[in-house]
């Protein structure tokens, strides 16, 4: 029987309280994966905490601090927020290619974290702005990079009791851009084959003087690149950086065979989104240059 | 089996109230309980968009939804959509254009139709079609349908209640 309990709590403290009862305790966002595996595979009894009455899960915060985006915030209110997408248009990019549009009024960006998809959108995103997790648990609150917060296909370092509470993305440098590509056989309403996001930071001459690269969709996680962002620094992005960093993609990427893409195509199309991707957060960091 | 539980809502303006198991889905306790099949139930998994419904004017797919949620909010139904007999433009729109074969899609695509003429009163082609990407129709393909969300838009000038 796929019997559930359900409780409502508005703060934090009273969720961590709620999970931290008897049998399985779900933290409970948008509800897209997790209503979807409830009648996959009927749970046995347990507790779904739901996290969107709480406020401080559902703001978004962006000031001269940096972002600090509530894990239950949803995707649309991620891609309707301006100042948001001025200041992270790739990771806006991300949010907003999950789903429909019924989809992204209920899915959540820390919600797509925690589900851990190795195709997962924000993930690669996420660490390409240099995004940290924020998880509260019974003893306190601990701080985890995104990259290292999910730890395999549906894994994440999220123990039992704890919750994610929000993402914290540091300000953006200046002359600084991100962007988030993905490749899906459709335009919506479809999982990556692979996606890559970006972040450049340009000095005044051009010459990119720091780089994030990440993949995702080619691993059982997400992953930084950091030879791709190697091969970047110090120069003009012209063509020898570029190939080089696409190399340094496709030679980091280590995907899996399936009905989306084979082993040799993944590896191909990382390259060419990593070269794009860049492309795309250099000619905005240029933008804001001016 | 767990108690139920008492749930307060607005439905179509009304206030309506309930009783549902937690793992109820909105779109469940809508047919089930409250016996307002004009929502659809198809896939299940958020795919269809069947059961599209406005949770407290927001698009959801009814069965992505615990009726429990539904406390406290505004829920607009298919049922909702008509004001007694007069059609909606967007339902009068879909009969001129016979934007419909079986009709299960129907409901779904009108409520979703409806939410896109509330957030975007004059859309283009290709942004109806994305808007409307997550509403599937295995009848009559999707351009009559998209002609009849156009016309509509263009036939309310503005006016998208």
């Amino acid at each position: 029987m796929r019997e559930i309990e359900y409780a409502a709590p508005t703060s934090v403290d009273d969720a961590i309280a709620a999970l931290a009862g008897a049998g399985v305790c779900r933290p409970f966002a948008g509800g897209t994966d997790l209503l979807v595996q409830m009648r996959s595979v009927p749970p046995s009894e347990q507790k779904w905490v739901d996290i969107k009455r709480i406020p401080e899960m559902t703001s978004i915060a962006l000031d001269a601090s940096g972002l600090r985006l509530g894990a239950a915030a949803s995707c649309w209110e991620v891609s309707q927020h301006k100042g948001l997408r001025e200041t992270f248009p790739g990771l806006v990019e991300a949010a907003e290619l999950i789903g429909s549009i019924q989809i992204q009024n209920r899915a959540t960006v820390g919600g797509n974290v925690c589900n851990a998809s190795p195709a997962a959108d924000t993930v690669p995103a996420l660490i390409a702005v240099g995004a940290d997790c924020v998880i509260a648990g019974p003893d306190g609150r601990r701080t985890v990079p995104v990259a290292e917060f999910v730890t395999g296909p549906g894994t994440t370092q999220l123990g039992d009791n704890e919750l994610l509470v929000e993402l914290v993305v540091p300000p953006v440098a200046a002359r600084t851009a991100d962007a988030y590509l993905r490749f899906s056989p459709r335009g919506e309403m479809d999982i990556a084959v692979v996606g890559a996001g970006v972040s450049v930071t340009l000095a005044s001459d051009g010459t990119c003087t720091a780089a994030r690269v990440a993949l995702g969709a080619v691993g059982p996680t997400a992953f930084g690149v950091p030879a791709a962002a190697d091969a970047l620094v110090g120069t003009s992005l012209d063509e020898t950086a570029l190939e080089r960093a696409a190399a340094a993609s496709r030679d980091a990427a280590n995907p899996i065979d399936d009905k989306r893409g084979t082993v040799t195509y993944r590896r191909t199309v990382a390259g060419v989104l990593t070269r794009r991707a860049v492309q795309l957060a250099a000619s905005r960091a240029t933008e804001r240059s001016s | 089996m767990a108690r139920k539980t008492h749930v307060q809502t607005t439905i179509n303006g009304e206030q309506t109230e309930f009783l549902c198991h937690p793992h109820q889905s909105l779109s469940e306790v809508l047919r089930d309980e409250l016996h307002m099949t004009g929502t659809k139930e198809g896939c299940t998994t958020g795919d269809c968009g069947a059961c599209s419904v406005l949770l407290d004017g927001r698009l959801v797919c009814g069965c992505l939804v615990l009726a429990i949620e539904a406390e406290d909010t505004e829920i607009t139904t298919i049922e909702g959509m008509a004001s007694g007999e007069k059609l909606h433009p967007l339902q009068q729109k879909f009969l001129e254009h016979a934007a419909l074969q079986c009709g299960i899609c129907t409901p779904g695509f009108l409520i979703a139709a409806k939410a896109l003429l509330e957030h975007n009163p004059d859309p283009t082609e290709h942004e109806v079609r994305y808007w409307l990407s997550g509403n599937l129709c295995r009848c009559t393909g999707y351009d009559k349908i998209v002609a009849a969300v156009l016309d509509a838009a263009q036939s309310m000038g503005g006016d998208t209640r």
